[in-house]
């Protein structure tokens, strides 16, 4: 089966993304081998949901994306992965929310990822995995001069061999 | 976010995508990328359905340690249980965001 990538987006929004080509300056290939087995690897996740831990942490701004409808909050959370369904909350104003907090899992399966490591099929997950907020200025200036480089330390502090991420 | 997989790629770190809109990662050449036919905000699937949730993540694991060259793509054969209308609909925000909100004032302004 090849998924049709525009099957659930409003037709009038296709052009946005269809037949853009690569990001300026984003041409070349990027590679780095996976080079463990996934039975001796740390995994993270990374989702773009909008989710935060709504005890601990500040919502993502969306009040300056009201007044700023080109702008989106680009900070990023650190979702600890013993975080329970009930602590998380979402901010995000492209997307319904209700299924999200209903069940987190469908953006960031920490739950998932630790029954599999529990089977043996991965060596672990992070302590930490991570959330941004996927709206974002088209030109992602924030988010190459400062959150790209953050997550990416956070990622290494955490020893992880490989990320999964998911755009919301 | 396939921008954002390069760089954390470009940093030393594999990594896979997972996306509704697996196109659009091809053409922004993320490295490692898993197609799903789910409504936004549902990359791994249906709310409490652990099963398809577990499928999901199982198909993003395999292409991301086992994916050979670059822009692998491999989309899950899973078909979203809703009818379209349905999960067209329900996936959108109760509110128009701002910038479709500011999109829709452009659009009627000029109509008129």
């Amino acid at each position: 089966m090849l998924v049709d990538s525009y099957k659930f987006l409003p037709r009038s929004f296709r052009p946005l993304y269809e037949g853009r080509g690569a990001f300026p300056g984003e041409e070349a290939p990027v590679w780095t081998p996976f080079a463990k087995r996934l039975s001796e690897s740390r995994l993270a996740l990374l989702s773009s949901a909008g989710i935060y831990v709504k005890a601990s942490q500040p919502t993502f701004d969306l009040d300056r994306e009201q007044e700023h409808p080109e702008w989106g909050d680009p900070t990023w959370r650190s979702i600890p992965a013993t975080a329970r369904p009930e602590d998380i909350a979402v901010a995000h104003l492209h997307i319904n929310d209700e299924d999200l907090l209903a069940d987190p899992e469908i953006a960031l399966p920490m739950r998932a990822l630790d029954e599999l490591a529990r089977e043996g099929v991965v060596g672990g997950a992070v302590a930490n995995h991570v959330a941004v907020m996927g709206y974002q200025d088209r030109r992602l200036e924030d988010w190459h001069a400062t959150t790209a480089g953050e997550i990416v330390a956070h990622l290494r502090n955490e020893d992880a061999d490989g990320v999964i991420l998911a755009p919301a | 976010m396939p921008v954002l997989a390069r760089w954390i790629e470009a940093a030393g770190i594999p990594t896979v995508v997972v996306t509704m809109m697996p196109a659009v990662a091809e053409e922004r050449r993320a490295p490692r990328i898993v197609g799903v036919e789910f409504p936004f905000g549902h990359a791994f699937g249906m709310p409490h359905d652990r099963a398809m949730q577990r499928r999901t993540l199982e198909l993003a694991l395999r292409v991301l340690a086992g994916a050979e060259t670059f822009r692998t793509r491999i989309d899950l054969d899973v078909e979203w249980p809703v009818p379209v209308r349905e999960a067209y609909r329900a996936w959108q925000p109760k509110v128009p965001s701002p910038i479709v909100r500011k999109l829709l004032e452009t659009r009627s302004r000029g109509s008129t």
